[in-house]
């Protein structure tokens, strides 16, 4: 087999799709005098897209306590910075798992 | 010299803010990395060669899943792919940035660190190497070894579900989301991304819910009425 661990391999992988998106728009859309709105509102879309489905099934598919934590954050995060709303977080999900909700 | 070296700690200085916001999650990402399976090296490996915090912690969550190594890699480069943006709006003002040097720079090319660039280019100054590299080299060196601490630290705890860690992702995943909120249309985008991850999640299953959830947000934001806005590009609430 592969002297290589597959994990190595997925990290340098990512490393290299990463760096590539760094220097891609500076390689690619630099000559384009201004890019198409679309692909624009597209690409705006993307990262709230991706975290958004780590999110929903986390806060759906575990137990109350999860639930529970995930629906303060959201209305806390709106208010406060995400530090704090991080931190309120990580206290709610030791309590309420601990207190056996 | 002496010109470059002030260029060099003016950046140093400016990038003191972000080396402080980043060391929770530069920490984090490496216990949590241990805790779902990677090891103390991998997790350093992570940190020095992606150097991109919400990739690298979706990666890892997928780490600890049953899933393709395809699949991860494409994950990190869907979350990465707003860079594309930030590398077209930077390249054009480091003129002053020649060949190599800049391939390199764009390593470094964090939110913050496009955050800082477009802010010191506002200011009226022209965007050096020396500056860039006093920006990055601070944020970049202490995020690899936050990851090495909070890995060792990461694998000397035994039941990570009394710590909640295994959910502290979930948090800081929903605290990202929430930054993203100035966008336009965030709102039917994450909508149409949530509910489009659950019917996933139950129709196709685990992971192909990021995926098609994800292409539901975004065919929201290509179908709603385009509006003469800026792209934006400002730093969200993502440390690195």
């Amino acid at each position: 087999m592969s002297a290589v661990p597959v994990n190595i391999w997925i990290i340098l992988a990512s490393a290299l799709v990463t760096y590539l998106t760094r220097c891609g728009g500076y390689l690619l859309l630099s000559r384009f005098s201004r890019i198409p709105p679309r692909v624009d509102a597209a690409l705006n879309a993307v990262p709230a897209a991706v975290l958004a489905t780590l999110v929903a099934p986390a806060a759906v598919f575990n137990g109350t306590a999860e639930a529970l934590t995930l629906a303060i954050c959201l209305v806390l995060g709106l208010r406060i910075p995400m530090m704090a709303m991080f931190a309120v977080g990580w206290a709610l999900i030791v309590v309420l798992r601990a207190s056996g909700i | 010299m002496s010109l470059s070296d002030n260029e060099f700690r003016r950046g140093v200085r400016d990038s003191l803010p972000i080396v402080a916001a980043a060391a929770p999650f530069g920490l984090l990402f490496g216990a949590l990395a241990v805790d779902n399976g990677l090891g103390v090296g991998e997790a350093v490996l992570m940190s020095a060669t992606v150097f991109a915090g919400a990739s690298q912690m979706v990666g890892i969550e997928l780490f600890g899943s049953e899933v393709a190594p395809w699949l991860i890699v494409f994950s990190v480069f869907a979350v990465n792919f707003r860079h594309v943006l930030y590398s077209a709006a930077l390249g054009r003002k480091m003129g002053l940035i020649p060949g190599w040097r800049k391939a390199l720079a764009f390593f470094f090319l964090t939110d913050p660190q496009f955050a800082a660039a477009e802010a010191r280019s506002e200011k009226g100054f022209p965007l050096t190497m020396a500056w860039f590299m006093g920006m990055a080299l601070p944020v970049y060196v202490v995020w690899v070894l936050e990851a090495w601490l909070g890995a060792l630290f990461g694998s000397m705890i035994a039941n990570p579900e009394i710590y909640g860690l295994d959910f502290l992702l979930a948090i800081y995943f929903l605290g990202l989301v929430l930054g993203f909120r100035g966008r336009a249309n965030w709102l039917p985008v994450v909508l149409a991304a949530s509910v489009g991850s659950i019917v996933a999640y139950v129709l196709v299953g685990s992971p192909w819910h990021v995926s098609l959830g994800a292409l539901a947000g975004i065919a929201v934001a290509v179908a709603m009425p385009v509006r003469p806005e800026p792209a934006t590009g400002e730093a969200e609430n993502m440390p690195v």
